[in-house]
């Protein structure tokens, strides 16, 4: 418990903290007695030692200067030590002043961008609907051959490719049948869907290459379609002619019995 | 046709917020049109200035007319929005608008000293706020508002900040002279007091020398202090 700090956030630094003081003193920043501030600033910094409250390092130097000022309010001026390489002119009473004139100037700024950033939430632009008459997608490609897909699916292989020279010996997780479930969810909620995204989080060839089975079963079985928006483009996957008939997906299962054993397409990786 | 309401139909059927320039390539491109009209061929060079007149006249006009829409310019792109009284019925039509949180205070202050003198590098920012910056540096750049613009000429070249036109679009503002008090902020010099900056009687409170404005260095009499008649021969 006793390494609990709360942070002290309230104020930002010591000048927010000195504003503030002046705030509530009621004065102009240029004729605040600045002996007075000090003590109360302190008292502040008393305070929140005592709440246990973590107190910043910025804190503590300004104190330093506070006291550094108030020190030498107690002298007069011809007493006092002539700070080495204090270039004449460097009044700490006038540098914290400035510094506070200053940073009140860009607090006032700060305030007028809230606003300004409050009244732009409440500001809607105009957004018109697209014209009907310029349609910006083509007609999909429906085209797309077997060697594409083939194509398509080595380039989701070579992301194993490496891993598999060390070869671990693991029982298949995953059938055909599963896949093809899986992907006639995945269609029925997000179609069309990029081919690479089927492959999403993938973990292992087999599971790719079940899923690339799963796929073709589909696509023959017309409940998927393959096709690209343009030439070269992604390929993507939406439903095929064959699944309105078929769409509730309890209904798929039946196809399953004719999936290829997943065994028989994985035992062999370099065929 | 008047310029203005050429203009006035560019913007109101367009999909995003318009420059000058792409507003003065549309007038140029419907006066290439086969078989386009003299009337549409008189406006295939308007200069840039006459556009933003132009634009700037049509604004007021919306202004005047005070309707519950309005031109403006942000980031240097003309387009019509609405006034902010109307929020509520907005949100209910089109939802909240996809904006990032709120600044924070520091993180707004922060903001507002690169604004308004940028370019700037973090100690001249540390310098004015008396913290540090790193944080709130860190939201600036994550949200896009603000972004490295060059290096400092002094010691270590130290990188400098600016603004982006992201800033001025989350602000709603045309260029950063549109920055609420911009003259005073960006040139800000902090006046002297003429008066002692403190004065508490009984202790020794002379203002020095250099405090005075028309301090000429040597010896001077001191305005306030009972303590003391002259202030100390430098």
């Amino acid at each position: 418990m006793a390494d609990y700090k709360v942070k002290f956030e309230v104020f930002e630094g010591p000048l927010d903290l000195l504003l503030y003081l002046i705030r509530k003193e009621e004065v102009d920043i240029y004729e605040v007695n600045l002996t007075r501030l000090a003590t109360q600033f302190i008292e502040y910094i008393e305070t929140m030692r005592v709440l246990d409250l973590e107190i910043a390092g910025e804190f503590l130097v300004m104190a330093a200067t506070l006291m550094y000022i108030k020190s030498r309010e107690l002298l007069p001026a011809d007493q006092q030590v002539e700070v080495e390489g204090e270039e004449e002119g460097e009044d700490p009473r006038w540098e914290l002043i400035r510094q506070l004139v200053e940073y009140k100037k860009f607090k006032d700024a700060a305030a007028q961008l809230q606003v300004l950033e409050a009244e732009q939430e409440n500001v809607f632009p105009r957004r018109p609907g697209k014209p009907e008459f310029a349609p910006d997608t083509l007609p999909p490609r429906p085209e797309v051959s077997l060697f594409d897909l083939v194509n398509a699916v080595s380039v989701v292989l070579k992301r194993f490719a490496r891993r598999e020279e060390a070869r671990e010996i693991f029982e298949d997780q995953w059938t055909v049948s599963e896949k093809i479930e899986q992907l006639m969810r995945l269609i029925a909620e997000r179609a069309p869907l990029k081919f690479s995204e089927l492959f999403e989080g993938m973990i292992s060839r087999s599971e790719v290459v079940c899923t690339f089975l799963a796929l073709l079963e589909l696509i023959r079985l017309r409940q998927l379609v393959a096709f690209q928006k343009e030439a070269f483009g992604e390929i993507e996957i939406g439903r095929g002619p064959g699944a309105a008939a078929t769409s509730a997906p309890g209904s798929v299962a039946p196809l399953t019995e004719s999936a290829l054993c997943p065994q028989s397409a994985v035992g062999n990786p370099k065929s | 046709m008047e310029l203005k309401f050429i203009l006035e139909s560019l913007l109101f059927s367009a999909q995003k917020p318009l420059s000058v320039p792409e507003l003065s390539g549309a007038l140029a491109a419907a006066a290439e049109q086969e078989g386009a009209d003299p009337g549409v061929k008189a406006f295939k060079k308007v200069r840039e200035s006459d556009l933003t007149a132009a634009l700037e006249q049509l604004a007021r006009e919306h202004e005047e007319a005070k309707r519950s829409y309005r031109l403006v310019c942000v980031a240097g792109a003309w387009q019509f929005v609405t006034q902010p009284e109307f929020g509520p019925w907005l949100r209910a039509l089109v939802g909240f608008k996809a904006r990032p949180p709120r600044l924070s205070q520091p993180a707004l202050e922060t903001l507002a000293i690169i604004a308004y003198r940028q370019p700037v590098t973090r100690a001249d920012m540390e310098q004015i706020r008396g913290v540090s910056v790193d944080g709130v540096m860190q939201t600036l750049l994550e949200r896009g508002l603000v972004e490295q613009v060059g290096r400092a000429e002094v010691v270590g070249h130290p990188m400098t900040y600016g603004t982006t036109s992201l800033f001025l679009g989350y602000f709603g503002l045309r260029s950063l002279e549109d920055l609420p008090a911009a003259d005073e902020l960006r040139k800000m010099v902090v006046e002297r007091s003429a008066a002692p900056v403190t004065a508490d009687p009984g202790l020794a409170t002379a203002p020095p020398e250099q405090l005075q404005p028309n301090a000429a260095g040597g010896v001077q009499p001191a305005e306030t202090g009972d303590q003391r008649k002259e202030a100390a021969p430098t």
